[in-house]
């Protein structure tokens, strides 16, 4: 059966029989290079389009429909256009700072795919700290963020992104609070190991209520870290106009764009491995011949439809609710989600140290 | 022209929200002074879309001085130039056939509808749940089909004329309203359930914009705005035209004075407004629905003021008469201007989304304020 992992091993043999091992781990390097660029670009491409007919299909509209059949080309077709666009530099910016921060968002999204199992066996980087290396990596964007603010000498850029940096830095803790409970429960950082232990049943079900708590808090988090409505502080359109990235166009504008949703992907992603079991199929106690059939879908599918479920979830959420107030967003994270998190993760190491999940 | 800063003398932010900003609906200008996000400072820059509406009725007759109110306030034409008809009306003492009146106070009605339908989408846009735009324009859409069969127009109906209305009712007018009305109640719920029940929503909304009955009186505010803070003065209730006296409706009162208060005002104005077009639509009179008027009206020489009650306020039409075929002088008195002026009041202190969501809850219509 085509699996990814085939695929991989197939590429590193038949280079290995040709070349000299040094030679095969640059072209390697350079291939998995080449993808994950081509992925950055196809996912960005995809989850616009799909935030577009999930929009239309919520708000009564038909959404793109004109480009390619249903509208599937009407994405590529917009980033052409972007691309073709004058890369404008307002008066009076830190114009080193303002073109440098569109890639330092787009560098830090698409340095966090590589520690994702896609599927089997098939991550670009399965490094022994993954989560934590997600955790750290993902904090940098902020940066950028602030970056764009400041340097584009624009009052609503500015109060964008430093509505965005607290934001952010609030967020990140009960996010990281939600990943650790899973940590503690698996006693291991890598994304592979994390995975493993889910093949008798996922965190989210394993794991009691506790659990289901960590995953609630975790996508409310990552909802704000990702600035998606109804935590869109940092552009809030009807308030800032555009927020960090009021003064931004053509393709500098559409990096960031793409980073967002590249972001949404990675934190659901990272959201399907910790609690829906990445790409281990759904398997049921003793029921050999289900799982033998669940095991059968190949691992790629099952990762990427537990992802592209959350997506949607956080979409559902973007196309539903009301913005919050910047208060009122920061009184969530520190007076709710944060001693909840805290105390759910003490609940949670209960758990671990007296082994009461299945 | 206003001075370009970015600061103010303490070093606080001055932000030019406006004229083109996507919260404003329109060229509304407010130069706002913030401390952090909180506003400290709101002025409100108006003339952006002046276009001398009143000096230009001066040359114009007293048939034609009527179109240019449906461009006042877009989204109550039928009942702006319901208030020109009713001056020219009562200054030439026509009496007007009950035909006619019934069907203006159905349009007037339908209009207030289609007007709150709009804002909630707006305003629901403002607090950024984009959604409640497409629900509210599917609503709209089917009255302005209504509208457009009967009118001719969608948005500007120019359709109330001195001693009646301008044509008779289009034949599927009675069983398309009809069917608006089954269609809408549903509808209304689950505007509802989709943002009135929303936790983030009630908020974002409650205890938000305060301003008192005494403030709201002495600003001048009229409409949703002053009712949401306990004033009664809907002009349908306490100086009835047309048939108003006739009908039974609620005036819709609500004692909260802040952002949600005004919310369901409004909110429960629409089922009123239901209610009203359900007493009425099943026994318009037949007969003629314009009485006969001479070709050139004059008015006799003196001063006329009619009131009527629009989706935003109180709309007053002043007209002074030196005997001739066209007004001397002109005056609206639109809701609109002195609801904006209560906006500092309500805004100073609050954060600057808030400043978005306290706008959204006065329902301003820029070419009503400017004129």
């Amino acid at each position: 059966m085509l699996r990814l992992e085939n695929i991989s091993s197939f590429i590193h043999t038949s280079l290995s029989n040709h070349l000299s091992e040094t030679s095969v781990l640059l072209l390697e390097m350079t291939i998995i290079a080449l993808a994950a660029i081509t992925l950055f670009a196809l996912l960005g491409l995809i989850l616009v389009l799909m935030e577009r007919k999930v929009s239309a299909w919520i708000q009564i509209r038909l959404g793109p429909n004109r480009v390619g059949p249903k509208g599937i080309f009407q994405t590529a077709a917009d980033t052409l256009k972007l691309v073709l666009k004058e890369g404008f530099v307002p008066d009076g910016a830190d114009k080193f700072l303002y073109k440098l921060a569109p890639f330092v968002v787009m560098i830090i999204a698409m340095i966090l795919l590589a520690p994702i199992a896609f599927a089997k066996n098939f991550a670009i980087w399965d490094l022994n700290i993954g989560v934590f290396f997600i955790t750290a990596i993902s904090s940098v964007s902020v940066i950028g963020i602030l970056m764009a603010g400041w340097a584009s000498n624009n009052q609503y850029s500015l109060l964008g992104a430093m509505r965005s940096g607290a934001q952010i830095i609030s967020y990140e803790i009960s996010a990281g609070m939600a990943i650790l409970s899973i940590v503690v429960l698996t006693g291991s950082l890598q994304i592979s190991d994390i995975v493993a232990s889910q093949s008798n049943g996922w965190w989210l079900f394993k794991g009691h209520i506790p659990a289901l708590i960590a995953f609630v808090i975790y996508i409310i988090a990552v909802t704000a870290e990702t600035n998606r409505a109804p935590f869109d502080m940092a552009e809030a359109e009807s308030e800032l106009t555009g927020g960090f990235h009021t003064e931004y166009a053509g393709m500098r504008f559409a990096l960031f764009f793409l980073a967002e949703y590249i972001n949404i992907f990675i934190v659901c992603a990272i959201g399907a491995t910790l609690f829906l079991g990445g790409w281990m199929p759904f398997h049921i106690g003793n029921w050999e011949a289900f799982n033998h059939i669940m095991d059968y879908i190949p691992s790629s599918i099952w990762f990427l439809s537990k992802t592209f479920f959350l997506i949607f979830v956080i979409m559902w959420f973007r196309w539903t609710f009301p913005r919050l107030r910047i208060d009122q967003l920061l009184q969530l994270e520190w007076k709710y989600l944060l001693p909840i998190s805290l105390f759910n993760l003490l609940l949670i190491t209960l758990i671990a140290i007296k082994g009461w999940h299945f | 022209m206003f001075e370009q800063v970015s600061t103010s003398e303490n070093g606080e932010l001055v932000i030019n929200v406006g004229p083109q900003h996507p919260a404003t609906h329109g060229v509304l200008h407010l130069l706002i002074t913030l401390n952090g996000e909180t506003v400290t400072k709101l002025e409100p820059n108006l003339g952006y879309i002046h276009r001398s509406i009143e000096k230009m009725c001066e040359s114009l007759s007293y048939r034609q001085f009527i179109y240019t109110t449906s461009r006042m306030d877009y989204l109550s034409s039928h009942i702006n130039n319901h208030a020109c008809a009713l001056t020219v009306e009562s200054a030439l003492q026509i009496e007007i056939p009950e035909r006619a009146e019934y069907i203006r106070v159905i349009m007037s009605e339908l209009t207030r509808m289609a007007s709150h339908q709009l804002w909630w989408g707006a305003m629901a846009m403002d607090l950024g749940a984009l959604s409640p735009f497409f629900y509210a324009f599917r609503e709209r859409e089917s009255i302005n089909d209504i509208m457009e069969e009967t009118c001719g127009a969608r948005l500007t109906m120019n359709y109330f004329v001195p001693g009646g209305v301008m044509y008779d009712l289009h034949p599927n007018f009675v069983a398309k309203v009809k069917e608006f009305i089954v269609f809408f109640k549903s509808k209304i719920d689950e505007y509802d359930e989709l943002l009135t029940g929303n936790i983030i929503f009630q908020n974002r909304m409650k205890n938000i914009g305060i301003i008192s009955k005494e403030d709201a009186i002495s600003y001048g505010c009229t409409g949703p705005t002053a009712r949401g803070s306990g004033v009664s003065c809907d002009i349908r209730k306490i100086y009835p035209y047309s048939i108003y006296q006739k009908l039974d409706f609620d005036e819709v009162i609500e004692h909260g004075c802040d952002s949600f208060s005004r919310y369901q005002v409004r909110m429960k104005e629409m089922r009123q407004s239901l209610k009203i077009i359900e007493q009425l639509i099943d026994n318009i009179p037949k007969g003629e629905f314009q009485a006969k008027t001479k070709a050139v009206l004059k008015l006799p020489k003196g001063e006329f003021y009619t009131r009527v009650e629009t989706a935003r306020g109180e709309l007053g039409v002043y007209i002074v008469s030196e005997g001739g075929t066209s007004p001397y002088r002109i005056k609206f008195r639109s809701p609109g201007f002195s609801n904006l002026s209560a906006l500092e009041h309500m805004v100073k202190g609050h954060k600057i989304g808030d400043l978005v969501a306290i706008m959204g809850t006065l329902d301003l219509v820029i070419p009503d304020i400017d004129r």
